[in-house]
């Protein structure tokens, strides 16, 4: 147990380094999609509840199955709007 | 081959298409494409999950997941851009709510003498529910549901003091201690305090600094689910998680930049609610100079650069399209046109580009104030349209306002401003602006949208 939580926390500190990374780089012009293709990801929670929900216990369910509600919404809002706002910017 | 080295390299897979999607969003010619790599890579992290030999009934996640989708569906298509902010502030609030839910559903059936465990399920917890509660507060503030001037009371440093102390005692008990009061109510305490803190740390900041705010509940709800990660140990939660946590971190911080404020500031100040005093100092402002839009047509046809700033004001009278149109006719008659873009300006970072976009502005022509100040000078007009606490002189010259040293488009040291402004009242920050006192100032007072319509009629009459 303590050798994976030592993984983790290493893929962790890693990942927030490559996070600042790629972010500083993008320009003030697409902070507002960066922002909710940003919040999309983050409904990557999704994966843990979907687990939940295909469980057996009655109580894990029906947490899981509405944690699947929420964060699918966050998903598809998230990545279609993203969608959307992209496709209004354009070059002359 | 075994089932679940299939998953996590597909995990790995889908981390990747993550970390290049944002990559590709970093540059507006590539960033749809990297949002659809990114997108696909959810897609193919949700579709393995599902093949995992665990889940038993199906019924209730596709049920879930259709009912989801369909909303995010009907909202994403249906939202107006100028409303963006309260969208994603309340997606940031089902990212949040959705790990607290997996980190309770966890909780309920893990053993309780696992430290590392019950750690993560308590950061989970607090954080997915400070952030619900939190984007909830920051949507009704943005949409005006609910009053956005800050919130402040007697002893609310106490107050949060504690919260926080019980919220501590709570986690103690939890990862260490155990038996002091059962699971379930230890469980539900946390939820309810998480919700409180939620409240208490959004309430009392105001409309103005709401993009700072939706910028750290953005990096909250990737936090939450990063520390989800660690509850059912996977490692696609954790490295998405991170990423939108580190994204958030870094747009928090160009906003307090814009507004040359720290963060602490933002966040315990009440900005505002305290200025209005300092407002009340700054009379003797002298008069206005108010301009008909006939003569204001005659100043711009003669300007062979003119530089448009927009605000918030712009989007909430739908004026953009107007806007467009006129800075097409001002180029075709010789005038170089460029719009300056405030970090702030509008309600969330960026803001003002996907509003200007949407009309179908170039993005080429946005440009950011240290850009534009340098050559002010060189400005023959400069189109303050909706802007207000962005350009106010204040920010350079009065020590005792509440914005001095955030900086500011100068428009001020330009040859000839004009304020299109509805009446006198003061901007979001709800402070004096000297600005409109200028020599060099007109004001053309009215709807931003008829004024600039008048203008465009002018040109093509």
């Amino acid at each position: 147990m303590e050798s994976q939580i030592i993984l983790l926390i290493f893929i962790l500190v890693l990942s927030i380094f490559l996070g600042v990374e790629l972010i500083t780089k993008v320009p003030s012009t697409l902070h507002t999609p960066l922002m909710s293709g940003a919040n999309a990801i983050s409904g990557i929670t999704l994966v843990g509840a979907v687990l939940s929900s295909g469980s057996s216990e009655i109580i894990t369910i029906i947490l899981g199955t509405s944690a699947v509600f929420f964060a699918s919404i966050n998903v598809v809002g998230g990545y279609l709007v993203t969608n959307r706002m992209l496709g209004m910017f354009k070059k002359k | 081959m075994d089932i679940s080295i299939l998953v996590n390299l597909t995990y790995i897979a889908a981390s990747i298409l993550f970390i290049v999607g944002l990559k590709m969003l970093g540059s507006p010619d590539t960033a749809r494409q990297g949002n659809l790599l990114s997108a696909s890579g959810m897609l193919l992290a949700v579709v393995i999950t599902l093949l995992d030999q665990n889940i038993i009934d199906y019924k209730f996640i596709a049920g879930a997941l259709l009912a989801g989708s369909i909303v995010g569906y009907f909202a994403a298509t249906k939202v107006q851009m100028t409303s963006m902010p309260e969208m994603v502030a309340i997606f940031n609030g089902f990212g949040g709510i959705a790990s607290l839910l997996v980190g309770s559903a966890e909780y309920v059936v893990s053993s309780l003498d696992n430290p590392a465990l019950m750690g993560a399920i308590y950061l989970t917890v607090l954080i997915g529910g400070l952030t619900f509660t939190g984007s909830l507060i920051a949507y009704g503030k943005l949409s005006e549901v609910i009053s956005g001037k800050p919130f402040l009371y007697k002893g609310q440093q106490f107050v949060n003091g504690l919260l926080l102390l019980a919220i501590l005692l709570v986690g103690v008990n939890m990862i260490f201690v155990q038996g002091m009061i059962s699971p379930n109510e230890t469980l539900i305490l946390l939820i309810s305090l998480a919700f409180v803190l939620g409240i208490l740390f959004v309430i009392p900041i105001g409309g103005a600094d709401m993009p700072v705010v939706i910028a750290l509940l953005n990096s909250f709800s990737g936090l939450a689910a990063c520390a989800a990660g660690f509850v059912i140990t996977n490692n696609v939660l954790i490295v998405a998680g991170a990423l939108v946590g580190a994204s958030g971190l870094i747009l928090t911080n160009i906003m307090c930049k814009a507004m040359n404020r720290s963060l602490a500031n933002v966040l315990f100040s009440g900005f505002g609610a305290v200025s209005d005093s300092n407002s009340e100092g700054s009379e003797e402002q002298g008069e206005v100079s108010p301009i008909s839009a006939l003569d204001a047509y005659l100043i711009l046809e003669a300007a062979s650069s003119v530089l448009i700033v927009p605000g918030y004001g712009m989007a909430v009278a739908q004026a953009q399209h107007a806007v467009r149109e006129l800075g097409e006719l001002l180029e075709a008659n010789g005038a170089e046109v460029k719009y300056a873009i405030h970090p702030v300006a509008g309600r969330m970072p960026g803001h003002m580009n996907v509003l200007l976009a949407e009309a179908n502005v170039s993005y080429d022509v946005l440009v950011e104030p240290e850009d534009v100040n340098p050559i002010m000078e060189t400005v023959d007009v400069c189109m303050v349209i909706g802007a207000n606490d962005v350009v106010n002189p204040d920010a350079k010259e009065n020590e005792d306002s509440p914005i001095y040293g955030m900086p500011i488009i100068e428009v001020d040291n330009s040859k000839t401003v004009f304020v299109l402004k509805r009446s006198m009242a003061s901007g979001f920050a709800g402070i004096q602006n000297p600005l409109f006192f200028k020599s060099n100032t007109r004001m053309l007072f009215g709807d931003a949208k008829e004024s600039v319509s008048t203008l465009v009629s002018e040109f093509k009459g």
